[in-house]
């Protein structure tokens, strides 16, 4: 059922909430987290739609803020709760004055004790560490594909990262980072050069060529391909390329040297699915802080350099798997030490 | 998985949202045209390459004796697929699957079908790269066990190379007693080394059952209270609301005891009553459950403390329903239980003079699994007897299936002037609680051997000691004249089953 309150407060909110809770006669609570969506009203539709359907994996209170400027004041809501919606959803609308201090508004709907995480599906502040509402939140989710310049966007949150960020264009690339680490499970062979084919300005592709560069400590080429986002990605050995290849956004082939080519489903994501695997985790993710932070730094220039000062290291070590692990633990020690400067301010 | 010469790159222990994806390997399963294939087997295989976990060169055989071409079987699948499968239909998934589904029709004793078995083992191998890694699952009868292994064997088909792997997957029963459990493990460890044999008991694979180990062991609020200075008594259920259905060739004989107590029932036992485990590998996991067991004794009186059941012709759940005896096939003098409860106790600092009550039956009044330890009353009550006579003993209870979750249950005031207490419940869903619907227990398993991954496999040790507890049951009961006691169709069991805790000063829980 849907409730209007028109012209309401936080408490009047909470209250509602606890009596249509009780009068549905089932007072137990499984929701396990807050869910604070960030839009204004033309992404408004399609983040109700959204998180609805992700409230159905993931049982929590949703609040969406949609703010408006104005001259008056207001602050209106309207309660989702029962027949068909999934745990409790919230609507509130802010105009005028209010709306520059959502916090006051937001703090008292939290759910106790229980992680709160924030999603901007469209345009996400600047300054996150400044935002009122996104300092309430654990994990903060950005979609740098909702910007008209993404690399731009993912570059400027790399900047003032804080532990819990996180964008989905790099959730998009969780099924192709599996394939790519399962084919190196099955084919360990050194890779020598990357290239990745994907749709103009898309973010992901980025990210890709970030992780890549900096795991592989490869050069990585990219292309500009008709899309649907990412089309291609190769990596050569001595033997041949190690290939995926998704044309079509659904069923991409899949080759390694001296292998026959399969098939391979590769569906692109909706953001039910994705906001679900973000969901799923709610510590900061050190992967994609360490491969963000390398956009900044981007260029194959100071991957060599910084590859020529680990072989440095590494000759002090003994055996051949020792220099392996040692290549990996500077971004490790680099990634714990953000934690705990952030975590502690 | 990753080779032993340099580590994988791009994998990196703190990356989480990587999941492990099994190596190219080929799954051939026997018996493919049962039951447990086309409701369990195969919907898994789908659901885990519709989550991504299946390689890109995975194949599946079928072998069974059918005049099948390989798209009839695939055709077969994709019908099971449809109506069995947790995750939605889609077509490319389904396009990965079925390039590498073929079907070998033929008779399990027969050398040429194995010969073209192997033909199209090898071939896969080259058509889809699953370079020589094939697991073997046994769905068929165990009587067949041995035919089947020495096939393999006799076409090389059980051969352990380095760099790839062979296994073999078993379902139960694993066995009928003791030395039948040693037989079949002798039957098959004398091909598959025991590291390359996965015995799958899909209770262990079920999300909650894990959950178990998490509950007992990631907290600190269970623990202290996990033995006999504050529990007095552990029940453990599993229900079935049907009847035997089309089992009867199957049921008839073997009775509910071997079929469910000796696996399930104890595997749960072994899993709320052992120590912590020093870690979570295998060894050390199996090395607790084998304590326990070990500790187990079945009861001294088992005239007081066992109690049997066949489930009589009435109504049951609104439906009128055929007793056990007028089942079809069924032979109206058999004297095969559908209902066994047993009284446990573990000799050890832990759980001495605590009974562990187990009880499993066919048509009872619903389906469910439940773990229930319940607790001793408060030493000192400071309130007037009349305040409390509404209230029970506090309880964990540990819901299994079907609706997965934990029940806490405590007094509390009921509103009003006087003081009154009452029992209320405080539930946990599983469900409700978590982002993913949790994964179905065959997907888990079929995961995990072909990832070589064994912690949720019973290992032979364990069957043996589960049937060491269960054999002078069984005894006893054979040597019984009488039928075993009738009970009403959707009731809870026996009288003597009632009677039977009551001797203890306890009741069954109603779960």
């Amino acid at each position: 059922m849907i409730i209007n309150l028109e012209g309401t407060s936080s408490a009047k909110i909470s209250a509602e909430l606890i009596r249509v809770r009780r009068s549905a006669g089932s007072p137990a609570q499984g929701m396990v987290l807050t869910l604070i969506i960030v839009c204004d009203d033309s992404e408004f539709p399609s983040a109700l739609e959204a998180s609805m359907a992700a409230g159905r994996e993931h049982p929590s209170r949703i609040l969406l803020v949609v703010t408006a400027p104005g001259r008056n004041a207001a602050l209106d809501a309207e309660v989702h709760i029962g027949e068909g919606t999934p745990g409790e959803v919230v609507v509130i609308r802010m105009r005028g004055a209010v709306a520059a201090h959502p916090a006051s508004v937001i703090r008292p709907l939290l759910l106790p004790d229980s992680p709160v995480v924030i999603w901007w599906p469209g345009k996400a502040p600047r300054n996150r560490a400044d935002d009122e509402l996104a300092q309430l939140a654990m994990r903060r989710m950005t979609d740098a594909a909702a910007s008209p310049r993404p690399l731009a966007a993912l570059k400027a949150r790399a900047k003032d990262y804080t532990a819990g960020d996180t964008d989905l264009s790099w959730t998009r690339l969780t099924p192709w980072r599996a394939l790519l680490a399962a084919a190196l499970d099955q084919y360990p062979a050194k890779i020598k050069s990357v290239s990745i084919e994907s749709e103009r300005n898309n973010p992901s592709a980025d990210l890709l060529a970030a992780w890549l560069r900096t795991r592989l400590k490869v050069q990585v080429t990219g292309k500009v391909s008709g899309g649907p986002g990412l089309t291609s990605v190769r990596m050569g050995t001595a033997a041949g390329d190690i290939a995926i290849t998704r044309p079509d956004g659904l069923l991409a082939s899949y080759a390694v040297p001296g292998q026959p080519e399969r098939l391979v489903a590769l569906k692109r994501r909706n953001f039910t699915e994705l906001l679900s695997e973000e969901l799923r985790r709610m510590d900061p993710d050190q992967v994609y802080e360490h491969t963000v932070k390398s956009l900044l730094d981007g260029g194959p220039k100071k991957t060599a350099s910084r590859r020529a000062a680990e072989k440095g290291t590494a000759k002090k070590g003994t055996a051949k798997k020792g220099t392996a692990k040692k290549a990996a633990d500077p971004a490790r020690t680099a990634a714990k030490k953000t934690t705990i400067t952030t975590g502690s301010r | 998985m990753t080779t032993d010469l340099r580590p994988n790159p791009l994998r990196d222990l703190q990356d989480r949202r990587l999941p492990r994806i099994a190596g190219p390997c080929v799954l051939v399963i026997f018996g493919v045209t049962g039951d447990l294939s086309s409701k369990k087997l195969m919907p898994a295989v789908y659901d885990l390459a519709n989550r991504g976990l299946l390689p890109p060169g995975f194949a599946l055989v079928g072998f069974a004796r059918r005049d099948w071409a390989h798209q009839d079987f695939a055709h077969v699948v994709h019908t099971a697929v449809k109506a069995h499968a947790r995750t939605p239909f889609r077509e490319e998934v389904w396009q990965q699957l079925s390039e590498g589904i073929r079907f070998v029709p033929g008779e399990i004793g027969d050398e040429e079908s194995f010969n073209h078995l192997a033909e199209t083992i090898a071939d896969l191998d080259e058509a889809r790269g699953t370079g020589g890694n094939h697991a073997f699952y046994l769905s068929i009868p165990p009587g067949l066990f041995q035919t089947v292994v020495d096939q393999l064997r006799s076409h090389g088909l059980a051969e352990q190379h380095p760099g790839r792997w062979s296994r073999v997957v078993i379902e139960k029963p694993f066995g009928h007693d003791l030395a039948s459990a040693r037989d079949l493990n002798r039957i098959v460890l004398s091909v598959f080394p025991a590291t390359s044999v996965f015995r799958i008991d899909h209770y262990l694979g079920k999300e909650t059952v894990q959950n178990v180990l998490a509950l007992r062991f990631a907290n600190e609020l269970f623990e202290p209270v996990w033995n006999n200075n504050y529990v007095d008594q552990v029940q453990i259920t599993m229900a079935e609301d049907i009847g035997i259905g089309g089992r009867a060739g199957y049921f008839d004989g073997i009775g509910i005891a071997r079929d469910v107590v000796q696996n399930h029932l104890l595997q749960l036992l072994a899993l709320t009553a052992m120590e912590e485990p020093n870690s979570f590998e295998a060894s050390q996991l199996r090395a607790e459950k084998q304590k326990v067991l070990a500790a187990a004794r079945p009861p001294k009186r088992m005239d007081l403390y066992t109690a049997r059941g066949q489930y009589a012709g009435g109504w049951a759940g609104g439906e009128k329903v055929k007793g056990y005896l007028d089942e079809d096939r069924i032979p109206p003098d058999t004297r095969t239980e559908t209902y066994a409860a047993i009284r446990l106790d573990i000799d050890n600092r832990r759980w001495a003079g605590v009974p562990f009550y187990l009880r499993t039956g066919k048509r009872l009044a619903r389906r469910v699994t439940e773990i229930a330890l319940g607790f001793k009353r408060a030493p000192h009550l400071p309130f007037a007897k009349t305040d409390t006579e509404e209230l029970g003993y506090n309880a964990v209870v540990l819901r299994i299936q079907p609706d997965e979750g934990v029940t806490l249950r405590f007094g509390a005031k009921v509103p009003g002037t006087q003081m009154e207490i009452r029992d209320v419940n405080m539930d946990f869903a599983y469900g409700e609680a978590f982002t993913e619907s949790s994964p179905e227990a065959y997907e888990r398993l079929i995961l995990d051997v072909l990832l070589g991954d064994p912690p949720l496999f019973p290992q032979h040790e364990e069957v043996e000691l589960s049937w060491e507890i269960l054999d002078p049951v069984l005894d006893y009961w054979a040597g019984l004249p009488e039928q075993p006691e009738p009970y009403e169709p959707g009731s809870w069991g026996p009288r003597s089953a009632e009677e039977m805790l009551a001797r203890d000063g306890f009741s069954w829980r109603r779960p």
